[in-house]
């Protein structure tokens, strides 16, 4: 897999770790353990098709990216640090 | 036998090489399979479950049955492909596969129990008695299965890996491969052209054509020329390309130095990863064979092959040549042996319709179904409608058609489509976007459509790369494919082989149809049809297309199997060249590595890192000797250990503090300048993630430990934190762990060590434990925490890097002159272990704040990383698994790291688990083992005995619970 | 008092040589991680320009020894700089292995070991990356038309020695080979 970082430029999965859903950037508010902290830490989709996912460019930059890519044909539809929020 | 006049091979160099010891010349440029048919060779191996002898069967990378073993000691080979391996001066070669000499191989007895071998006999015969299976039926098996042998130890071949990049990527360096390269290099495109064989040229080196008027081999070296001239071809030849990955990412085997005698500096082979923009597949297409009885005698083998060795080794099989062929290409064959003065027997051709073109017996509407002599073909058994009759032959050509090599194109799971015109499948369109087949691998047989391909595909890539398209003349050349029927399989009496490297039969896949494996991956599966190391490339067609006849549902809805890489064998030391040793895994050593493994200490890794075990002094004998002098020696003068693995994170900005105060479950914000603070870092899910103790060296400037093990994973989460979750705060940290060269200065005479060493001394008064600060440390710029993970009165002094070595020298021979020394990992887990301190063997992933008894530290103050989630009641519940000490009370001593606690009247039995222990060790402080670990409710148990159970070790130890910190429990030797 | 001597990173390892290929040890006199805080960037690169010569780099790149090494973070090698207001900066001279790999096949002896493009037209005299060598984390320069500069973890300089070397010998043994 190839993934476009938008700082360092296409560079090969090597390079990165991936951290799992976008979901993760959705930390709730509030410290009291709730519905919503249980489906930020627990519950996940696992869909077949297009999705956004958390990947870090460890072996690089150091930027966290939400990377949007299909988990079926593998194709990367691009990449956005992750510093620039959720949407 | 050697034709005078014939073939491409460098007569002037004459080679010799041996063959199963015996010595055998042939000439630069032949391969094993071209050099042994030139020395009459016709047996060269064995099949795999029958034993029957088997000859050379194509003249590539597809052959089944020419497997053998290359090389001699460890640097042996196994199934490597003699139709692929070039001879060298010194070259050993070995037949794989028999037990005995190859011409009498006591498994050939194998083939008289046939009846009863067929296909399932694995699942069918080794069921009962069941005791039998790993005892009897699975060595026996093993012996007797297996292609080829290998030493188990590492070859002293290595090879090697590399990262390729170009614009436009063609595979395949025949008609298509070179017309589409030298289009693209002229319009400007960076290119790699890999070529499978030793020569590019493809089919046009094996089939005698002219182009543009001259012989084919001269055009392809006027094209090579140009190629070059280009500057802008990377031209790769023994070169297969084995995969196509996502992103137009290519793997790639270049033989490098096979075909050389070894040479240490050079890599055996290269792996190579090429990411392409755009990718032009010219990979050819592999001929069939046809199946009929006994068609796999010594001396039968494809037509197409047999014109390689005449016009590209100048070598024939026979000397006496029938042809069994559907299609006219094969009839070129045989025209082309006559011509070389060959004698053809026969062509047989199942074809009513069809007309000689050469001088030749032709037997039309015809089918061969049988072959006759034991070791290598004397005489075929041909059948014209009811007439059978016998044609002499030491060498049959078979031609079932043209399968195109569409591999590549499947290996993103897309699947072929069957063209009926040609009887053959043909590539998806657009089946991985970006590799465009050209040629004969989507079904474009003759030589002036792969050229016309070659240029047109390469203009599509092209285009896709936005260059001005700069099209080549085209060369005229043959545009005659000729026609070809279809024949699979002759109905005749006996075993026809289908997969001639694994032995499989047109009756065993007749046979799997009829027990259910009807699917065409069932019946691979149950047959073993295609999975031997050629993967069926010259077969798995033939066995679908009976399969299909069997069921009656015809190819198009039978399918074909899987197409995965790689597309040829990879050696296991290519896949991971480059990964042994320090390849493997960096080494990281500290800059007290070359004083610690001077003084002969055994390293112990610690993630990528190494340190010292332990430092032996003369006469110890045993490792316990050395730690618990050395423990001895903190607790009672002065010891001095490497600590700069521990990771350290520099952390400056207005939100510093802010920043800690979220990652950290206590308070950092408060912590004043010159102070240090131990604190606890949660995951999200409320589990203990790592601890460590933060400085804060100035206003909104502190300095992080990690430990060793999480120093990455740390600094990840921390990049995690402040770019996703916590964007809004103005901070910025770098790990400096490298930076600093750290040591521990640790016991009663600490501080008159380390006063030797600084500029300005210090004192409790003026450095208190938890004191941090800049200092002068032999004139050099340092830090200085009063820090102690020994329980001592210690010290952690950090210099540059760059003095870590002196430093470290200087503080050890200090030291020693104080009745201290160095000290290493055995020793800091004891002295940890005596102070109840943790480690990652404790805080292992599933512990909380509350298991460790630190949930106190949990700040009720503020948000951090897993408070919501380590306030759940399960996970502040009393009976949880939480930290104690332990020690032994009963006759036996020991206590061991992962032995588990039960009561000590209870089964230890896994309902009655209670706990288990994450580190123990002899403590000589307190004269006996002591521990750390988990037990229901512990904290509230202590003085309560229980039982440890070592169920692998076989240790059982009545055990009393006590309170984790065993020795200076008010830790006043640390303070004061 | 005692004086301590200073080590270099790679002391007793480097130079290496093979064919017109070398691999030897670029020492900095000072190297400072400077991370521009929040808003600061203009201001911190106007300060970089007055102290060395050369703005705050943009990603993959390097000039007259400031080497961008991150989002919003460059390292200045050689020169040593004052600090600067609103920048977070950090001493990291002794963190460093630095050497230059010259020879006019260093482009493919680095093949072997770095997974990104090295060709001209994307790593041209001037380009700079965070990626891999082997498994290390390394910075890679391109300082000229056949000169590279990698940066490893001082740690690792063994290690980078050891991997270096290997495809320098096996890049030279190809020589060997008819094309």
């Amino acid at each position: 897999m190839i993934i476009p970082c938008p700082l360092c430029g296409t560079r090969d999965q090597r390079e990165f770790t991936v951290r799992g859903h976008a979901v993760g950037l959705d930390r709730p508010e509030g410290e009291v353990w709730s519905d919503d902290w249980h489906s930020f830490i627990h519950l996940r989709e696992n869909p077949a098709g297009r999705t956004a996912e958390l990947w870090y460019h460890g072996g690089g930059c150091g930027a966290w990216l939400v990377v949007d890519r299909d988990t079926v044909t593998h194709e990367v539809y691009g990449a956005r640090l992750a510093s620039e929020g959720r949407a | 036998m050697r034709l005078d006049g014939k073939g491409q091979v460098d007569r002037g160099t004459p080679v010799r090489f041996h063959f199963n010891g015996q010595g055998f010349s042939g000439f630069r440029g032949d391969t094993v399979a071209s050099a042994l048919m030139a020395n009459g060779v016709k047996l060269v191996g064995r099949s795999f479950k029958y034993h029957r002898p088997r000859g050379i069967m194509t003249a590539g990378s597809e052959e089944p049955n020419a497997l053998i073993q290359v090389g001699t000691g460890d640097a042996m080979l196994p199934n490597v492909r003699a139709t692929m391996q070039e001879i060298y001066p010194g070259l050993e070669t070995r037949s794989q596969n028999h037990v005995g000499p190859l011409n009498m191989d006591l498994l050939s007895v194998n083939d008289l129990f046939s009846p009863w071998l067929g296909a399932g006999f694995y699942y069918k015969t080794f069921m009962w008695p069941r005791a039998f299976w790993e005892k009897v039926y699975e060595p026996a098996i093993r012996r007797a299965a297996g292609l080829g042998r290998m030493t188990r130890k590492a070859s002293p071949e290595e090879s090697e890996r590399a990262f390729g990049f170009c614009d436009v990527l063609v595979i395949g360096g025949g008609p298509a491969g070179l017309m589409a390269a030298l289009t693209a290099a002229r319009s400007g495109a960076d290119v790699i052209l890999a070529e499978e064989g030793a020569a590019l040229g493809g089919r046009l080196l094996s089939d005698g054509e002219s182009i543009d008027g001259m012989p084919a081999e001269i055009w392809v070296a006027e094209t090579v020329a140009a190629l070059r001239e280009t500057g802008r071809v990377r031209i790769m030849t023994r070169t297969t390309v084995t995969g196509a990955y996502d992103g137009l990412t290519f793997g790639a085997v270049e033989r490098v130095s096979t075909h050389l005698p070894h040479d240490p500096d050079l890599p055996r082979e290269c792996f190579w990863r090429i990411r392409a923009s755009q990718a032009v597949l010219a990979a050819g297409a592999l001929e069939r064979p046809i199946a009929f009885p006994n068609n796999d005698r010594p001396g039968i083998m494809l037509a197409s092959a047999i014109r390689t060795y005449l016009n590209r080794y100048g070598v024939t099989p026979g000397e006496k040549v029938a042809i069994f062929a559907t299609n006219d290409d094969a009839h070129h064959t045989a025209v082309e042996l006559i011509e070389a003065g060959v004698e053809v027997s026969a062509v047989i051709d199942p074809r009513d319709d069809v007309q000689a073109i050469g001088d030749y017996p032709l037997h039309a509407g015809a089918e061969v179904i049988g072959s006759h002599g034991r070791q290598g073909l004397k005489s075929i058994e041909v059948r014209r409608g009811d007439e059978t009759f016998i044609v002499a032959a030491d060498c049959l050509g078979l031609s079932g058609g043209w399968n195109p090599t569409l591999h590549l194109t499947c290996h993103q799971g897309a699947r072929p489509v069957w063209n009926p015109t040609i009887h053959a499948f043909v590539p998806l369109e657009n089946a991985i976007e970006g590799l465009h087949p050209a040629g004969a691998c989507r079904g474009t047989f003759d030589t002036a459509g792969c050229l016309g391909e070659g240029v047109e595909v390469a203009a599509l890539a092209l285009r896709a790369l936005g260059k001005r398209i700069r099209k080549p003349d085209l060369p005229v050349a043959d545009d005659h494919s000729g026609a070809t029927s279809a024949l699979w399989a002759v109905e005749a009496k006996g075993r026809a082989w289908l997969d001639f490297a694994n032995d499989v039969t047109t009756k065993d896949v007749k046979q799997a149809a009829r027990e259910g494996f009807a699917s065409v991956e069932h019946m691979k599966r149950y047959t073993t049809q295609g999975m031997a190391p050629d993967q069926g490339k010259s077969s798995n067609i033939g066995a679908l297309a009976v399969l299909a006849d069997t069921t009656g549902r015809g190819i198009p809805d039978t399918g074909t199997t899987t197409y995965r890489p790689p597309y040829t064998p990879v050696a296991l030391g290519t896949w991971g060249a480059g990964a042994r040793g320090k390849g493997f895994a960096p080494q990281r050593f500290t800059t007290s590595h070359k004083a610690v493994t001077t003084r002969g200490a055994p390293m112990i890794e610690a993630g990528l890192w190494y340190r010292p075990s332990y430092l032996p002094q003369p006469g110890e004998t045993h490792w316990r000797q050395s730690c618990d002098r050395e423990v001895n020696m903190v607790r009672n003068a002065v010891g001095i250990v490497d600590v700069s693995t521990l990771g350290k994170i520099e952390i400056i900005g207005p939100d510093a503090g802010a920043f800690l105060d979220f990652l950290y479950t206590n308070t950092f914000s408060t912590l004043k300048p010159g102070r240090v603070r131990y604190g606890l870092m949660l995951r999200e899910d409320g589990h203990v993630m790592d601890d460590g103790t933060t400085a804060c060296l100035a206003p909104d400037h502190y300095v992080m430990t990690t430990t060793t093990a999480f120093a990455g994973p740390v600094m990840a989460h921390m990049d995690f934190v402040a770019q996703a979750l916590r964007p809004d705060l103005d901070v910025r940290f770098t790990s400096v762990t490298e930076q600093w060269a750290q040591f521990s200065v640790a016991g009663p005479l600490a501080l008159h060590l380390l006063n030797a060493v600084l500029d300005d001394p210090i004192s409790d008064e003026t450095f208190p434990f938890m004191q941090c600060g800049a200092v002068k440390v032999h004139g050099i710029d340092g830090r200085l925490f009063r820090i102690s993970f020994s329980g001592e009165h210690a010290y952690e002094v950090a210099v540059p890097a760059a003095y870590g070595d002196a430093l470290y020298r200087d503080l050890v021979a200090r030291a020693e002159s104080l009745g201290g020394g160095a000290y290493g990992m055995e020793a800091l887990n004891v002295l940890r272990l005596e102070k109840g301190f943790i480690t990652h063997a404790e805080i292992h992933g599933r512990v909380t704040a509350f298991d460790i008894g630190m949930q106190g530290m949990m700040s009720k103050k503020k948000d951090f990383i897993g408070k919501a989630a380590a306030t759940r009641p399960g996970l502040l519940d009393e009976n949880r698994e939480r930290l104690v000490g332990m020690k032994p009370v009963g006759p036996v001593k020991e206590l061991l790291a992962g032995a588990h606690l039960y009561e000590a009247d209870a089964e230890p039995s896994r309902v009655n688990d209670i706990g288990y222990i994450t580190s123990a060790g002899y403590s000589p402080t307190l004269g006996h083992v002591i521990a750390l670990g988990f037990v229901n409710n512990g904290p509230t148990r202590v003085g309560h005995h229980i039982k440890m159970v070592d169920g692998l070790r076989g240790v059982t130890t009545e055990v009393e619970i006590c309170d984790p910190v065993f020795f200076d429990p008010d830790g006043g030797r640390a303070r004061g | 008092m005692a004086r301590l001597t200073a080590r270099t990173a790679f002391d007793g390892l480097l130079p290496i040589t093979a064919g017109d290929l070398r691999l030897e040890e670029v020492t900095h006199d000072r190297i400072t991680w400077v991370s521009p805080l929040k808003g600061q960037m203009a201001k911190v690169s106007r300060a970089l320009d007055k102290a060395v010569g050369a703005d705050f780099p943009s990603p993959n790149t390097h000039a007259k020894g400031v080497v961008w090494f991150g989002p919003d973070q460059a390292l200045v090698l050689g020169k040593s700089v004052e600090p600067m207001n609103g920048a977070a900066m950090v001493d990291q001279t002794s963190a460093w292995a630095c050497c230059a790999l010259d020879g006019s096949e260093a482009a493919e002896v680095l093949a072997r070991l770095v997974p990104i493009d090295l060709r001209d037209k994307s790593f041209g005299v001037g380009a700079a990356a965070r990626t891999m060598l082997g498994h290390m984390n390394c910075v890679l320069m391109r300082t000229g038309k056949t000169r590279y500069e990698i940066m490893v973890f001082r740690s690792m300089a063994e290690t980078l020695v050891h991997e270096v070397e290997r495809a320098m010998k096996m890049t030279t043994a190809r020589h060997s080979l008819t094309p």
